[in-house]
């Protein structure tokens, strides 16, 4: 009886370890297949020789792609757009989290201003009248359209304000004992002591605006001032998509394109990659923050 | 003394006001005014005319929208393909992360996790992309492998019932890892003397998953998926504009890609609004009830 038991669970466990691996491979093995396809030949590419390893090695879609001057000025304007966006995005959060945090009783706008920003959050405008109040405010294709209106970003400040409130209330009276004020508290004590959550939450902020596409899609009007993710929508999703819709299948494939796109691809995903293992350990930190109730 | 406190008390405030202010600013300007622009629903709105000079219509916007061919099958898109998503969203990662929690190699453990959280991270565009090469019909890897199969090239993207299939598959895709951490960051918050009194009163494995790990992970699915009841209206706009064609509209338009096309590429302003509304009122009511729904049954609060 027991014998046979423990043969059902090292079967089990065998079979565990095959589905989980073989689902974990799935997932992986298109981002490898495009990794392998950027460093092969075109022919080998197009014969359909290439898996997960590149057939007929060469560098010359990188070539290409760094002689590529619309996609590097769209590099760099991803990289604009991260560094103001998030500087300025996280000056708001933190500045707004450090009153909400306060109880009642010491600001006593609290609830009013709570209201006033979570209702942001239940309900918006939606695309034309925002586009449209973008379009009023003059930001129209200037890279401020893809940082201003975005840079209070209601979540951010809930959690940033929630970590806030697990620091003891000793620490603020003694401060204010000592003569600092708000400003001063904020910034000495309140801030070198909360930066697990900065990171956490400035992580989240650069991964969210280098990924951003849509908004360099409808706010800004020459391609030149468009951010690397909406270059790549345009360049390869809508393209291809577009040449889809013709009928005739043949005229579809612009195969010689695919390792040169399969490189942009991948340049695209390598800043997630670099920062990839911080993301992930603190991305349970993250949890922890949200969970945390007042 | 009392005189002293209130000043104190009242430069404090004014610190606050201060902090908050831009903040506030820009939530006028960019979430409020833009509710405020609604009223263009209301209006047959040109641009030239501006908020004030166009000329207002009442409900004729949604008169008009009522009477469009395909609104409706645009409707049920959005539910299907939300609710389709909403469903396997749930199952997945809860079977990922009880499969997860038998592995005993953290090796093999931290691995699985790091590869299948990693899509969550990458764009749309950059997971379409990819998708719209290895799913091609001429020359893409998947139907390279059908063709060693005898199997004739399938138009996955082009085609209104594999369309769908390709949706739910990479939502999975991208999605399940990260409700898959958090379904594992529950199993491990479950007090492990449950299980020792389980093993005492006999229990198999089977039954200390059922009796035990499911229990236990229960108010982290029910708070997950009333806050995701919030969420049926977006059916993932930014998936479904990166993958679709017009051959797929009838399966796979949905309420946002349909005012994306009304408003910005056709600029009827009023009725693409008058879609933004109904939208908008819709998932206020249904956010609403779940986050109320939350609080009564998970007691959560978000802040």
């Amino acid at each position: 009886m027991i014998e046979r038991r423990s043969f059902g669970r090292v079967s089990f466990l065998a079979l565990n370890y095959i589905v989980l691996a073989v689902f974990a491979l799935t997932c992986l093995f298109p981002i490898l297949h495009m990794l392998a396809m950027s460093f092969s030949s075109n022919s080998a590419v197009t014969a359909g020789w290439v898996t997960i390893w590149p057939r007929g090695f060469n560098l010359s879609s990188y070539q290409y792609i760094l002689d590529n001057p619309a996609f590097k000025s769209a590099f760099l304007v991803s990289v604009e757009r991260v560094v103001l966006g998030v500087a300025i995005s996280m000056l708001l959060t933190i500045l707004a989290a450090y009153p909400l945090s306060k109880s009642n009783s010491r600001f006593r706008y609290r609830t009013a201003y709570s209201w006033f920003f979570v209702v942001t959050m239940i309900f918006n405008g939606g695309l034309i009248p925002t586009f449209m109040m973008v379009k009023q405010t003059g930001l129209m294709d200037s890279i401020w359209a893809l940082i201003i209106p975005s840079a209070v970003n209601v979540f951010n400040i809930i959690l940033m304000l929630n970590f806030f409130r697990t620091l003891p209330h000793e620490l603020d009276e003694s401060a204010m004992i000592d003569g600092a004020g708000n400003w001063r508290t904020l910034w000495s004590i309140y801030l070198p002591i909360s930066k697990p959550s900065i990171a956490t939450i400035l992580l989240f902020s650069v991964i969210l605006h280098w990924n951003s596409w849509f908004d360099g899609l409808i706010y800004m009007n020459s391609p030149s001032h468009y951010p690397l993710q909406t270059y790549l929508q345009t360049v390869i999703v809508s393209k291809s998509l577009d040449s889809m819709s013709t009928s005739d299948l043949s005229v579809l494939n612009s195969i010689s394109d695919r390792t040169v796109m399969a490189a942009q691809l991948f340049v695209s995903i390598l800043p997630i990659l670099c920062i990839y293992p911080f993301l992930q350990r603190y991305f349970v930190q993250g949890l922890t923050l949200g969970s945390v109730k007042g | 003394m009392e005189a002293l406190k209130r000043k104190k008390r009242g430069v404090s405030q004014t610190a606050f006001h201060i902090m908050l202010l831009p903040a506030v600013i820009i939530v006028i300007i960019y979430s409020y005014g833009p509710i405020a622009g609604l009223a263009i629903a209301f209006q047959d709105f040109l641009p030239a005319n501006g908020w004030f000079g166009s000329k207002w219509i009442g409900f004729g916007n949604f008169e008009y929208l009522w009477h469009m061919p395909g609104v409706l099958q645009v409707l049920k898109n959005t539910f299907l393909i939300a609710i389709m998503k909403l469903v396997v969203g749930m199952v997945f990662p809860i079977l990922m992360a009880l499969l997860l929690n038998e592995v005993k190699s953290m090796v093999f453990k931290r691995s699985v996790q790091t590869i299948v959280y990693l899509p969550y991270f990458l764009s749309w565009v950059i997971l379409s992309g990819i998708l719209i090469d290895i799913l091609s019909p001429s020359g893409g890897i998947i139907n390279v492998f059908l063709g060693t199969l005898h199997i004739k090239p399938i138009y996955f993207l082009g085609d209104e019932h594999w369309f769908r299939f390709i949706l739910i598959a990479s939502h999975i895709w991208k999605e399940v890892g990260f409700d898959t951490i958090v379904y594992l960051a529950a199993i491990l918050s479950i007090d492990k003397s449950l299980y020792e009194a389980a093993a005492l009163d006999g229990a198999g494995h089977l039954k200390k998953v059922w009796h035990v790990t499911l229990p236990g992970m229960r108010p982290i699915i029910v708070l997950l998926s009333v806050l995701a009841l919030g969420n049926i209206l977006n059916a993932g706009f930014d998936q479904i504009f990166n993958l679709y064609s017009p051959q797929v509209y009838s399966s796979s338009d949905i309420l946002d890609t349909f005012v994306y096309r009304i408003g910005m590429q056709q600029m009827q302003y009023g009725v693409a609004t008058a879609v933004g509304l109904f939208k908008s009122v819709v998932s206020l009511i249904l956010i609403s009830v779940s986050y109320f729904m939350a609080y009564k049954i998970a007691d959560y609060r978000i802040f």
